[in-house]
């Protein structure tokens, strides 16, 4: 019984992976989503992390996230 | 059968018909759905029976999808009298946001919205832009995920030159 129970609660679990469909992302390619949206904070995080950590780059994925081609 | 064995079919078994809720997208060969059955907002053309028909499905904030317009314009411009149908199908929650797009991307084919995004959900694009090709017949005989420039553009012309009557030498 507690067994069943664990595997339900794990199904429940699962159901929190949202399947967001193309047709859907609207929100997701608005460009407030964008990390890139603020080129002076990303250049005073970068010089952070350049200083504390001589940290550099790691930049290289931009897009919102809509899933356009 | 042990408890053990018989959870693990348990859970098998739901994640299964979980998955097999996702309907496959719409493939070449498959008969299009009669677009006037979902309630699209628009002028639909009278009569799509026996044209060939470019369907094709956008939103305002696609990016790919405000380069492929022009496009299917130019095509549309060059293939309408031959008998050319296209039908744009928007997929914007809002009808302003269709509006202020058709504003900056004026077309002369046919743009319907899908409000209620059954025609979409019913073909399951797997991406935006999606479009595909229809016969007279109304049988899908190319599907486009994704505008990808001229590529795409020369992919459009070619198959539209074979479905359509050949062009007769004009004097």
């Amino acid at each position: 019984m507690r067994l069943r129970l664990f595997a339900l609660g794990g199904l429940l679990l699962v159901t929190g992976c949202a399947n967001v469909k193309p047709w859907e992302r609207s929100a997701l390619a608005d460009y407030t989503m964008r990390g890139d949206r603020d080129p002076l904070g990303d250049a005073q995080n970068e010089h952070i992390w350049f200083s504390r950590e001589a940290a550099s780059g790691g930049r290289g994925v931009g897009g919102g996230g809509c899933g356009c081609n | 059968m042990s408890r053990i064995r018989q959870t693990v079919l348990m859970v098998s078994a739901l994640a299964l018909g979980l998955s097999a809720v996702q309907a496959g997208q719409i493939k070449v060969g498959d008969v299009f759905p009669n677009l006037t059955q979902f309630q699209l907002e628009g002028q639909l053309p009278q009569d799509l029976k026996g044209k060939v028909v470019l369907v094709d499905f956008w939103a305002s904030w696609c990016g790919p999808c405000k380069s492929s317009f022009p496009e299917l314009e130019k095509l549309y411009e060059r293939y309408a009298s031959r008998g050319l149908v296209i039908v744009g199908i928007n997929e914007d929650t809002k009808s302003v946001e269709m509006a202020d797009f058709l504003k900056k991307n004026p077309v002369s084919f046919t743009v319907v919205r899908d409000a209620g995004q059954r025609l979409v959900a019913a073909a399951n694009v797997a991406s935006m832009p999606t479009s595909f090709i229809i016969d007279q017949a109304g049988q899908v005989r190319a599907v486009h995920n994704g505008f990808h420039g001229e590529i795409t553009v020369k992919q459009y012309t070619q198959e539209i030159e074979e479905l359509l009557p050949a062009q007769h030498a004009q004097r």
